[in-house]
């Protein structure tokens, strides 16, 4: 607290003439290559946060705020790092939002962001090998999007409060299933449940006997399904139905559609799940605030929001655009205790900073950073209730 | 008790989807090793002539709901199958007209009629997937079971349930029944019998004033209801996907090898037994173990032989083992 007040009693000292800048930010994103269709959005949304702080006059004493874009390529890790680089070394930008895919945020992060010590603020990583339980990033890398191992968390969390101890878990043999699942048993185990078989399945068979055979002799309360409704998925629920193995599922995101009451309906009555979902004001007041300029619902725009307005908060925060100095403030002012703070009120959030205050970062995504500083995301737990799928709260 | 729980726990989850599996394999087989034993070569497009006609039965079973005909508890795609039967004859005829004619009078070697099959896979592939498109279709009606696993718990008061999909039982009544007429017809009537002496012996078959144009064409009629049956039968109690036939094509080799090829009782044989082991070699006994064994030696593990990811595997061990050790397969076929 006495690092706070001391560092917005030197904001307002600063906030004086003189110190009214203009603070670059990259954005650093794979405009070309396998996410190509997805990273204009993403950029707009970013660079809104950054219109918005500007326009406010409230940075910094009247800092602007610029955004320089950079080509992440998504998979060309040593393109992404000598981009990164020239963002650092010739346009001097305090922060990064990006990059978006886990392998390239991870070659930027280790060869060009820690080296030089700037912040960056990944939207969209969200490979669990990105979580720095041990400092090795120097505290300077925060991520709005969670990491696929939190699903795993959210999941046992569910089957623990059902009072499930025991359950059987198949998956889809791809890196998607494979890794929930992992992560799933790991923390169920650590939990102090018992994970009885864990088993693959292929997509696309018509038979799935053997498979609901094996899982049945494993044995368990539930089956967790880690696999696909319009794939292997449902054809392992109703193998299983049919054979009398289980009577009651858990199913993780990958299965949750209408699809999934339209094949099982009452058959799979009292069966659980979880899927990525908010209940949070935030998403619709940011829809709101874009209106028709870009599509604010496409994947990881808000997150991209979320990202670059988190930066600038934290500068506000710190009184100062120097990486080192407004890293600490990040999981400030994300998180609570503080005023809530929704797109576009970032005005307001510099006030309540510039005057000492606490906020707490709400955003377009509910943004509640946990851990080295990744998002805990938000997740809608369901129950089959009546042959239909039912809200049961939100997490 | 625990016996009898073991003995069900056994039957629902190895022998009746093992004897459904196997009846469809066999079924597949038999298409396969008719054309091998009297048109001499391996047709790679049997799988996807099986999702031809199962394609026809899928649409014509559609076309009858919407008339509202039914077949009371028994899927109406049983009413489709005679339809379905004679639209894949005459696709077969046709390709038989157009394709395989040409070689056979060029007398071709029969790796080129291989390859020659595996261009008409493709294109009734591509076929399939053109009128119905690649997704799976569900066109299952009537009584979903014989007997489901509460009632059966209610009835016997046992832990274990057992359930028997009426598709199961259809698969294995209707199996028998076209094995048995195909056995009377190729032993019984003067056309199956100048068939049987066609793929004996072609020139002495020839020489007694057999004519093989008519040889070829009621082989190709029996291969038809054949596959036609097989893809229904395994569509009814899985579900229609046209990849899933092309995928079938292995294990319905590996039956028909097994067996012998160009021995209808081998292919049978073949059927079961790369059914069965598909299915024990993969299933976790655990459950059955501990129904079956006293406490002290109750198993911790799965005890699983090999993970359900391998299961196409066995087929090609099996396949492997018996051309290195009985080329000619269990009932003395062809040597490939």
């Amino acid at each position: 607290m006495k690092k706070l007040l001391l560092a917005s009693a030197a904001g307002a000292l600063l906030a004086g003439a003189a110190s009214a800048e203009e603070i670059k930010l990259g954005v650093i994103l794979g405009f070309t290559g396998p996410i190509e269709s997805l990273t204009p959005s993403m950029a707009d949304g970013a660079e809104l946060a950054m219109k918005e702080v500007s326009d406010s006059g409230k940075l910094l004493g009247g800092s602007t705020v610029a955004s320089v874009r950079a080509d992440s390529t998504c998979v060309d890790a040593a393109a992404a790092s000598a981009a990164a680089e020239r963002l650092i070394t010739s346009e001097g930008v305090k922060g990064i939002m990006g990059a978006d895919c886990s392998g390239v945020t991870g070659a930027i992060l280790n060869n060009v962001a820690v080296a030089n010590g700037v912040v960056m603020v990944s939207p969209s990583a969200t490979s669990p090998g990105l979580s720095h339980a041990n400092n090795e990033d120097n505290g300077l890398f925060f991520r709005t999007a969670p990491s696929d191992a939190r699903q795993g968390v959210v999941m046992t969390e569910v089957l623990m409060e059902e009072g499930i101890k025991e359950v059987a878990v198949t998956y889809t043999n791809n890196d998607y299933g494979k890794g929930l699942a992992d992560s799933f048993q790991a923390a169920f185990e650590a939990a102090g449940g018992s994970v009885t078989i864990n088993a693959a399945h292929e997509d696309g068979k018509a038979d799935y006997s053997a498979e609901v055979g094996a899982l049945a002799s494993a044995g368990g309360d539930r089956l967790v399904v880690a696999g696909y409704v319009d794939q292997g998925g449902s054809g392992i629920v109703r193998a299983a139905i049919d054979s009398g193995a289980f009577d009651t599922f858990h199913f993780p995101d990958g299965m949750i559609s209408n699809k999934l009451q339209e094949n099982f309906g009452d058959e799979i009555e009292g069966s659980t799940g979880q899927h990525p979902g908010t209940d949070s004001p935030g998403a619709a007041k940011f829809s709101e605030l874009v209106g028709d300029s870009f599509d604010a619902t496409s994947p990881f725009t808000p997150e991209s929001y979320d990202a670059a307005a988190l930066i600038l908060l934290a500068m506000q925060a710190a009184g100062s655009s120097d990486p080192a100095a407004y890293k600490e403030k990040i999981m400030d002012v994300a998180n609570a205790p503080g005023e809530q703070i929704f797109p576009g009120e970032l005005g307001k959030a510099l006030d309540i900073l510039a005057g000492g205050g606490d906020i707490d970062y709400v955003g377009a995504t509910a943004v509640e950073l946990i851990g080295s500083g990744e998002s805990a995301g938000n997740y809608r737990q369901i129950v089959i209730d009546g042959g239909e799928i039912a809200t049961a709260k939100y997490r | 008790m625990d016996f009898l729980n073991a003995i069900v726990a056994l039957s629902n989850f190895v022998l009746i989807p093992a004897i459904a599996y196997g009846s469809q394999l066999a079924l597949g087989a038999l298409g396969v090793t008719l054309i091998y034993g009297i048109l001499r070569f391996s047709n790679f497009a049997h799988g996807d002539t099986m999702a031809f006609g199962a394609m026809l039965a899928v649409l014509i079973t559609w076309l009858l709901q919407s008339m509202g005909v039914s077949f009371g508890p028994l899927p109406t795609a049983l009413l489709a199958l005679p339809f379905a039967i004679l639209g894949t004859m005459v696709l077969v005829l046709l390709t038989d007209r157009v394709v395989y004619r040409f070689y056979r009078e060029q007398k071709a070697k029969p790796v080129i009629l291989v390859i020659v099959s595996m261009g008409v896979m493709f294109i009734m592939n591509g076929l399939v997937r053109f009128i119905i498109g690649p997704n799976d279709q569900r066109f299952s009606d009537g009584e979903r079971f014989i007997i489901s696993v509460r009632e059966f718990k209610a009835m016997t008061g046992l832990k274990e349930g057992l359930a028997i999909k009426t598709t199961q039982g259809i698969t294995v009544v209707v199996a028998v029944i076209c094995v048995a007429l195909l056995f009377w017809y190729l032993n019984r009537t003067r056309t199956g019998k100048s068939m049987r002496a066609y793929s004996d012996n072609e020139d002495l078959a020839l020489l007694s004033g057999i004519n093989p144009e008519r040889v070829v064409m009621y082989t190709w009629l029996i291969v038809a209801a054949l596959a036609t049956t097989a893809g229904v039968l395994y569509g009814l109690d899985k579900s229609f996907k046209p990849f899933v036939y092309f995928q079938l094509l292995l294990p319905i080799f590996a039956s028909a090898i097994v067996g012998g090829l160009g021995s209808p009782l081998g292919a049978i044989a073949g059927g079961f037994v790369i059914a069965f082991s598909e299915v024990t070699i993969t299933y976790a006994w655990k459950k059955v173990l501990k129904y079956m064994l006293p406490e002290s030696l109750e198993p911790s593990s799965l005890v699983q032989l090999l993970s359900t990811d391998y299961k196409f595997a066995v087929s090609f061990v099996i396949l492997i083992v018996v051309l290195l050790f009985k080329p000619t397969g269990l009932f003395k076929g062809k040597s490939v």
